[in-house]
């Protein structure tokens, strides 16, 4: 497959959808809570801006709606919500330590080799001009678990969710000119009603262990050892 | 079609009508009015569709037949049960001061929240609404399992929705490849995600996007059915929240995550196993069979070394949840027969289990199974009911379960023989693990100042005698309803 062969309008999709991996990545390294925060917003912003793309390009007058949601949900109000949750925790200046990040950016190169090799015979019959954007969007999905396995801060791992939600959405809008305008909405209310119900579980988990760290949830168990190892942690930590 | 938006507009009402409501009294006594109109107007659509055959929409937004309509009516029928069981038992709370007024408030708006998001998944012909009301499930519960806001129920729910969340999001990912495959074949776009219009075309979607998509549903949904290893989040949700819940959640959410399995496994089949050129035309059953054996016997080895009485009975559910997926992956009329009469069973047997633990765990103030002791001296109905409720999970005659798994297991042995041996030795181990350490709860000796507790035992009873009922001789209408549903996913009836 040859650039040139695109048109324009197609290859500054692919640059958009580049910049968006690109932001992926970025959120991985990013460990300054905030950064993270204005990196996810950038990527709503790149993700909304493929979505008028697509919609010119294809001339798809609903995905015009579907950007405008995207530029108001993820890049505006999500992240919005997030930095006000953050400075009201007080936990704005915290840096957060990634255990052996080298390794997580290596890691997660293989996962977008992965994402290309899954999507490879997919590639092959899609009718779209838009191709190697399906491996693109399941990278995003990925990354976005990648993080959420690699954070302990329960910020941060919001954050991550949120950016395989990013993935799927750009999955729907490049693949297939977006889903029916019904179901958008639908899956619209429901990333607004768990980014409310994450704000108030921040406060319920730092209400019980004190910090956001959620490593330190460790109490439901499976063996009797690490229970028993757990509650010794926590009396430890009270003195 | 009035039945049907009945059955969906009087949960939706009830959210919005008891977020208002300040007395707790009254709202649990609405609740369950709430619960009865949904159970009338569900029973007149399933009659409906037992006699006129498949309902869809004028808009083609819903689609009713014999599949989903009994699990309409079953969930609807366990929402009322459990209403009535919450009641008291959620007044026992407040008055213990587990929970404050507030909290009721928020309790009672989803619970009705919950059925609502429930009864859309199971109605609906849009495969991402589907989704959209499956994680609507997610949200309406998640809030609930930290309704008492201890450390440990607050863990279990940021699990659960992190987990479930994850696991979620990989079935929108498949949906997205569904939907992109349809493309393809259907002129109208916005048609693509209709279940109904999909298998229409099931022969002629794209068999190796098709397989990927299923790989990303089974994963998703999965994750909500607690097929292992994506298990972990289900033990905790189902044992910290509040007993009514886990009876909802292990009775009902575990079914319609399921049901969305398989809803989406036939039209997978459909262009699997209509492609000449595809090198794995069983590949959805292969990964069913294999994904639920693997839970069945794991979660019965877990059954052994529990401590918490609701965390060992939601293995429990672990463990039926797989032997379901296993038998609708095995397929043939048969299994797939047993497969909906075991969801049935399942569900009536396992809601009036955690009816009768929440009454236990009142009597004996603690989860915790080595606490929990001499029921039967302190409260013979309780007791009683504990004991046959696990006798009937357990798959002993006359008991529903035992025809459910009887079927499976005959299915076994007709399709893959070596597998019944492996089957046997889990429902072995599951009953072991269930009895060790149920008989000290009941018999053992009982502790001092251990004293009865208000219990309704009315749901547990109509469950229990409806198993039984099932047991004995399945009634012809049910049959006849399952004969159809079996035909509409097998392709072949069993009667």
């Amino acid at each position: 497959m040859n650039i040139t062969h695109f048109t324009l309008q197609e290859q500054a999709i692919l640059i958009i959808a580049a910049l968006v991996l690109f932001s992926s990545f970025s959120l991985l390294a990013q460990t300054r809570i905030i950064s993270s925060i204005h990196a996810f917003a950038w990527q709503g912003a790149l993700v909304a801006a493929a979505t008028a793309l697509v919609a010119f390009v294809a001339n798809q007058h609903h995905l015009y709606i579907s950007a405008l949601l995207t530029l108001a949900l993820k890049a505006i109000l999500i992240p919005w919500i997030l930095h006000r949750l953050v400075v009201k925790l007080e936990i704005a200046r915290e840096v957060e330590t990634v255990v052996h990040p080298a390794l997580v950016m290596l890691g997660a190169a293989v996962l977008v080799a992965f994402s290309y090799y899954v999507a490879l015979p997919v590639e092959k019959l899609s009718l779209l001009a838009t191709r190697n954007t399906i491996a693109i969007s399941m990278s995003v999905v990925l990354l976005g678990m990648l993080m959420m396995v690699t954070r302990r801060q329960a910020v941060t791992q919001v954050v991550g969710f949120m950016s395989m939600e990013n993935g799927l959405f750009f999955a729907a809008v490049v693949s297939t000119h977006g889903m029916p305008m019904v179901v958008e909405l639908g899956v619209a209310f429901d990333v607004l009603v768990a980014t409310v119900i994450f704000g108030v579980f921040f406060f319920q988990i730092r209400e019980s262990i004190e910090s956001l760290d959620v490593d330190r949830l460790n109490r439901l168990a499976e063996t009797d050892e690490s229970a028993a190892v757990a509650e010794a942690d926590v009396a430890g930590e009270s003195e | 079609m009035t039945a049907l938006y009945l059955t969906l507009a009087f949960p939706l009402f009830g959210t919005l009508l008891m977020a208002l409501i300040t007395r707790c009294r009254l709202a649990g006594w609405l609740n369950i009015a709430l619960s009865t109109a949904t159970l009338a107007a569900s029973a007149a659509l399933a009659w409906q569709v037992l006699d006129d055959g498949p309902l869809l929409s004028p808009g083609k937004f819903f689609y009713i037949d014999a599949f989903n309509v009994y699990l309409v009516a079953l969930t609807a029928f366990v929402g009322l049960t459990t209403a009535i069981f919450s009641r008291p038992y959620m007044t026992h709370e407040l008055a213990r001061g587990r929970v404050n007024s507030r909290r009721m408030r928020l309790y009672h708006s989803m619970y009705q929240g919950f059925l609502f998001t429930m009864l859309l998944a199971l109605s609906t012909n849009n495969l991402g609404i589907l989704w959209v009301s499956m994680e609507g499930a997610t949200l309406a519960t998640v809030l609930l399992v930290s309704l008492y806001r201890t450390p440990e129920s607050v863990e279990a729910a940021w699990k659960y929705f992190i987990l479930c969340g994850v696991g979620i999001a990989q079935a929108l990912f498949g949906t997205v490849l569904l939907y992109f495959s349809a493309a393809a074949q259907l002129p109208k776009a916005d048609d693509g995600l209709l279940w109904t219009a999909l298998h229409g075309v099931a022969a002629h979607l794209d068999p190796t996007v098709m397989s990927i998509a299923f790989v990303f549903l089974l994963v998703g949904y999965g994750t909500k059915v607690g097929l292992v290893p994506l298990h972990n989040w289900l033990p905790d949700a189902h044992s910290e929240g509040p007993t009514p819940m886990s009876a909802v959640l292990s009775g009902l959410l575990l079914n319609v995550a399921l049901y969305a399995v398989v809803r989406v496994k036939m039209l997978v089949d459909g262009a699997l196993q209509h492609s000449t050129t595809f090198a794995h035309p069983h590949l959805t059953g292969d990964l069913m069979m294999a994904f639920g054996l693997l839970s069945f016997l794991v979660a019965g080895l877990f059954l052994h070394r529990q401590r918490d009485i609701k965390r060992m009975f939601s293995y429990s559910s672990i463990e039926h949840m797989g032997l379901m997926t296993f038998a609708f992956g095995l397929g043939g009329p048969l299994a797939t027969f047993g497969a909906l009469l075991h969801m049935t069973v399942h569900s009536l047997t396992k809601s009036s289990i955690f009816v009768t633990v929440g009454h236990a765990t009142h009597i004996a103030k603690t989860q915790a199974i080595d606490h929990i002791r001499g029921l039967i001296r302190t409260q013979p109905a309780v007791g009683w009911g504990l004991l046959l409720g696990v006798a009937a999970i357990a798959g002993f005659p006359p008991f529903g379960v035992f025809t459910s798994e009887f079927l499976l297991l005959t299915a076994t042995m007709q399709s893959q023989p070596w597998l019944t041996v492996v089957l046997l030795a889990g429902l072995a181990i599951a009953f072991a693990g269930l009895f060790r350490h149920l008989h000290p709860m009941v018999y053992g000796a009982q502790p001092e100042g251990q004293h009865p507790v208000q219990a309704n035992m009315l749901p547990v009873i109509i469950h229990l005698l409806l198993v039984l009922w099932l047991g004995i001789s399945i009634p012809l209408f049910l049959a006849h309803w399952f004969n159809q549903a079996t035909l509409l996913i097998t392709g072949k009836g069993l009667l």
